[in-house]
């Protein structure tokens, strides 16, 4: 096992000759997807027209299936099948392996009569048309015996049990320091169900040839896509191809398969011919996962001069019983502020809902909604700067591990932010800026998000036109893996963009975890420079050993490859042309990245701070943003501005979490009020009006070899409590229930008598 | 969607004809509800009769008002001329109504019979007496929803109607010319094309059966400033949470009821002297009061004194 100290010697990402890191560089598939010639997986060439599958979705949140009747639907124009409970095909009981190796167990649908929460698919019809295999699905009639379920959280959150195999933190005293401490704030924040609403909805397209599966689907993950197929349907993992090239889209919400995968699957083999079937938008709020609801306790203990000698920070959080998932919404809060007194730590109500699970920085993006509020409040108690409180809390090691930190520049994200930002200008007494009929307040929070490196490989191949085509069973949800794949490997081989191809999303290539938890980038990234540097060895063995090479001879340690070019001093000739000649039939190699065997011996994050300036309307209590401007610190930048991008994505959705994004469970039926984008309110351009995030120049060299950190889940961390600290700015009005809806502010300036 | 036909009209009289004499036929102009609606199986027409290009799209000057065509689409009546220089109201809740993709599609008369946004209507699986009469009323116990009505509700339905532009038109004065399957045509007021829910929330207007909107007529801007306001979760665009439209004397609330609401009693105070808050204050005092309408109730006075102030700065060229 490798060391993070063999990754501190300079290396071609880090010596960067050709430039392309950190770079600009425009999408690589951009131009498709502008001019809608990315195929997504409901889109893809089928050898034959597909046909088109809809799913019937429960009524009820909990019981059993007392009577269905498919007859109408069977005689609907254009069916060519109708599946329930009753005559599906067989699978693998839920949750089995029969490869222990498998990432993801058997995931059956249509198994049973039983009903586990709304909106789960009770039936399954493929027509011809999608017309018609909606208009059939509507003919089916189904009697129901439902039972009483746990659906009502707030009203639930009695059972809370602590989640299985987890315990609370406990270090030094916090009962004592807390009830010793001059200045304290207690105060319990609460964050709603939120849903994914990716662009594209799940989807998948499927045929059969023989005993073997081809699958377009939508996924964040190709290998647990794979066996999720493979396991459900009692197949070897490898007669199932899965690809998903295009993805619209993921947040979490694709890092699993649904039951598109599986019933397209088995309805192509049925009917021997190619089926497709897509979520619709209204299906995808019930069919799919959210993110829980979260409620958070934060009580934090300080002495008059800001530091903090009493800390805890408790959630409650819900998931379905047949799904156990645990919102970790404390867990970021193990590693930010230095406090000798602990108490960390999650309860978890087991409901009748849907299944909630990873949603845009899962553990972050709700929790930092709590503690980064608190310590506004506990910073005006104190009459200090919500960011000098912070600097006095600034701890020299992890505080919760003593851990070394690889790199950490918190402190120095906040005093940029706040210079750039024009933080002086913010009045920290609130309720005092007025601008005609607004209110006007600023707020700031800090951010922080874990970094993490995984298992994963690449190949990567150069052809005799001189092309290096790297493969890897990586995906692309939108965050442009394509394009820093291509800037890794161009680099690394010292050709320009233009010679370099990247294919992915294919469970035949070197397999790669996908996306999700920020990890992507490096984790992918990193294997695709192993195997560039692979090949560099192999095209320097090529050449010092052809005698026709200019090179020929060596000596090997001084070959460089810049500019297209592989050379010593100034013999040179260009790859196509050596391996034109020397491999005509080109050069393939893989490489590999696995973590560091004492990268655990560092606390590693990346970190940020976020700045909002808002109005609040004095008649209606309506918020709306006036600038926003991050500034992180997270590793070298592979890509300005797909970098910039990922984060300014994510302070958008913490807009959406602050002000708009709420689904609520009607407890009478045990369903979500909102199933369309009409409902569901996530912010749009006019939403967003002065937006802006830079970088603070950082390398973390206990990362990986290139130095680099994730970017994609660090913007929404903090961002939503910004913007709610500067709508306590601007009215004085503390709010502690996302998501702040004109209803909700009214409320709290009325009952301030504004 | 259940399978349908469709046919594109030759001239208004047959349209007419043709839906009167079909029980499952409906008018399609833009779409942009009726489609939707469709797919979602709330909507179940057997037959479509496509009004959509019918040459009822221009706007034309009548005795210093205009005249709309019922097919106009509400991204070219808010960009009309004549319409941004005599009903600025107009403009504003035309623009503030849905995104620009559906007003490039959504005509005038559309607008006016869209459904509500309740979401138990939405919803199949959920009781609703005006998509399945006599189901029952979802909302009413419901979840708190931010677009209930708290004017004219009944037992049976508390869903307001959703539509901006109807309420600026009801705070003109504006009227609607019909044409009914006779071939006569008629006229009526804005405020009283829609109905009060009662026992009936299915029965949304007072057209007859196959009656069409051909036009909206438009009197002269009254004297004094105009002035829309809508709240919403944000800014990009939303079904509102309340509404308001000033054009002088004349005050509109929307989101508050099955129709758009003029208010009259926020007019008769004003007529009377009354401060805009006081006006407001006697416009929300006969609001249908329940224990989770009061912020509702409180916000729409709000928005409404206000609104009235602002229009005191506003004057019409």
């Amino acid at each position: 096992m490798s060391s993070v100290k063999d990754w501190a010697a300079p290396n071609p990402i880090t010596e960067n000759r050709g430039g392309l890191i950190g770079k600009g560089v425009d999408r690589y598939e951009g131009r498709l997807k502008v001019t809608g010639s990315a195929p997504y997986a409901y889109e893809v060439d089928a050898p034959s027209r597909p046909a088109i599958g809809y799913m019937a979705t429960a009524a009820i949140a909990k019981g059993r299936i007392a009577r269905i009747d498919t007859r109408a639907a069977e005689a609907s124009p254009g069916v060519l099948l109708v599946w329930s409970h009753l005559n599906a095909p067989a699978q693998a009981p839920r949750g089995t392996r029969a490869n222990p190796r498998s990432q993801r167990p058997s995931n059956p649908v249509l198994a049973s009569d039983r009903i586990d929460n709304f909106g789960q698919t009770v039936a399954f019809v493929v027509a011809d048309t999608f017309e018609n295999a909606r208009a059939a699905a509507n003919l089916i009639e189904i009697e129901y015996a439902a039972e009483p379920g746990v659906v009502d959280f707030v009203a639930s959150l009695d059972q809370a049990d602590q989640p299985p195999g987890e315990e609370d933190v406990h270090i030094g005293d916090f009962p004592a320091a807390y009830a010793a401490a001059p200045v304290t704030v207690d105060e319990t924040y609460e964050s709603p169900v939120q849903n994914h609403v990716q662009m594209e909805p799940c989807a998948t397209t499927a045929w059969w040839d023989g005993d073997k599966v081809t699958v377009h689907t939508s996924i964040q993950m190709v290998k647990g896509g794979q066996h999720a197929l493979a396991e459900t349907l009692a197949i070897p993992s490898d007669h199932v191809h899965l690809l998903t090239r295009y993805i619209g889209g993921g947040f979490g919400g694709k890092g699993q398969s649904y039951d598109d995968l599986i019933l397209a699957a088995l309805g192509a083999r049925a009917l021997g011919r190619p089926v497709k079937l897509a979520y619709t938008r209204q299906q995808m709020f019930h069919g799919t996962i959210h993110r829980p609801a979260v409620s958070m306790r934060v009580r934090l203990g300080a002495q008059p001069d800001g530091r903090l000698t009493a800390f805890a920070v408790e959630a409650v959080t819900h998931c379905a019983r047949k799904a156990i998932f645990t919102e970790h919404a404390a867990n970021f809060s193990r590693n930010l502020y230095a406090a000798p007194n602990r108490l960390t730590g999650h309860r978890l109500v087991q409901m009748d809902l849907p299944g909630a699970g990873p949603m845009r920085a899962p553990g972050e993006a709700p929790g930092m909604l709590s503690l980064e509020c608190a310590m506004d409040e506990l910073a005006e108690k104190l009459g200090l700067d919500p960011i000098e409180l912070r600097i006095r809390n600034e701890p020299d090691v992890d505080p919760e591990t003593g851990k070394p930190f690889s790199v950490r520049q918190l402190v120095q994200c906040m005093r940029q932010g706040a210079a750039r930002f024009g933080w002086e200008r913010r009045n920290p007494k609130p309720g005092q800026v007025r601008d005609g009929r607004w209110l006007v307040g600023m707020g700031m929070a800090a951010a922080i998000r874990g970094n993490f490196l995984l298992p994963a490989k690449a190949g990567v191949r150069i052809d005799a036109d001189g092309i290096i085509t790297l493969r890897q069973g990586m995906t692309d949800i939108g965050t442009g893996t394509y394009t820093i794949l291509a800037q890794i490997t161009a680099e690394t081989m010292g050709v320009p963009m233009e010679q370099v191809k990247v294919e992915m999303g294919d469970s035949d290539f070197p397999p790669a975890p996908g996306s999700g938890g920020q990890f992507g980038a490096a984790t992918a990234g990193s294997a695709a420079y192993d195997a560039g540097m692979n090949l560099r060895k192999a095209l320097t063995d090529l050449a010092v050993g052809d005698p026709n090479s200019p090179l020929y001879g060596g000596p090997a340690e001084y070959v460089t490859f810049e500019n297209g070019n592989i050379a010593i001093e100034n013999r040179s000739e260009t790859l196509a042309a050596l391996v034109a000649r020397a491999a005509p039939q080109g050069v393939y190699v893989e490489g590999s990245i696995s973590p560091a065997a004492d990268a655990r011996d560092y606390s590693q994050h990346t970190y940020g701070a976020h700045f909002a300036e808002v109005g609040v309307d004095t008649v209606t209590g309506e918020v709306r943003m006036r600038k926003m401007f991050g500034v992180f610190a997270a590793g070298r930048i592979l890509n300005a501005k797909t970098a910039r991008s990922q984060v300014t994505g994510g302070m958008i959705w913490g807009v959406g979490t602050a002000l708009t994004e709420s689904n609520v469970v009607d407890p009478r039926y045990g369903s979500f009020i909102n199933q369309d984008m009409a409902g569901y309110l996530v912010p749009a351009h006019a939403d967003i009006v002065d937006l802006d995030a830079i970088f603070l120049d950082e390398a973390d060299d206990k990362a990986n070899p290139m130095g680099i950190k994730g970017v994609g889940e660090l913007g929404i961390c903090g961002a939503g409590a910004a913007v709610a600290n500067a709508i306590y700015n601007a009215t004085g009005v503390r709010l502690r229930d996302y998501p702040m809806t004109p209803e909700k502010v009214l409320e709290g300036m009325l009952a301030a008598g504004l | 969607m259940r399978p349908f036909t469709y046919e594109r009209a030759a001239d208004a009289l047959s349209a007419v004809k043709a839906v009167a004499e079909n029980p499952g036929a409906k008018f399609l102009a833009g779409g942009t509800n009726l489609l939707d609606l469709m797919k979602l199986d709330i909507e179940r027409p057997t037959h479509l009769v496509d009004v959509g290009r019918l040459p009822f799209a221009g706007v034309e000057d009548v005795n210093g008002g205009l005249r709309v065509g019922g097919a106009m689409v509400n991204s070219k009546l808010a960009a009309h001329p004549r319409v941004r220089e005599l009903y600025p109201v107009l403009v504003r809740a035309l623009v503030s109504g849905a995104s620009g993709q559906l007003r490039n599609k959504a005509t005038t008369a559309g607008n006016l019979l869209q459904r509500t946004r309740c979401a138990y209507f939405y919803d199949t699986t959920k009781p609703c007496n005006k998509r399945q009469p006599g189901s029952g009323c979802s909302a009413l116990e419901g979840v708190h929803g931010a677009h209930d009505a708290i004017f004219g509700a009944s037992k049976a339905c508390i869903a307001s109607h959703p539509s901006d532009m109807a309420v600026a038109l009801t705070a003109l004065g504006a009227s609607v010319e019909t044409l009914t399957p006779t071939g006569a045509s008629r006229t009526l007021a804005v405020q009283d094309l829609h109905r009060l829910p009662g026992d009936t929330p299915q029965v949304e207007t007072d057209l007859a059966p196959g009656e069409l909107i051909t036009a909206v007529l438009l009197p002269p801007p009254p004297e004094g400033g105009q002035v829309y306001r809508k709240v919403r979760g944000r800014a990009s665009y939303a079904h509102g949470i309340a509404s308001v439209a000033v054009a002088g004397g004349r005050v509109a609330l929307g989101a508050v009821a099955h129709k758009p609401w003029r208010a009259a009693h926020i007019e008769d105070a004003l007529a009377a002297g009354a401060s805009p808050a006081e006006a407001a204050e006697a416009e929300m005092a006969k609001a249908d009061r329940s224990d989770r309408n009061a912020l509702k109730i409180a916000l729409v006075g709000r928005l409404a004194a206000a609104a009235i102030e602002e229009s005191k700065t506003r004057r019409v060229a």
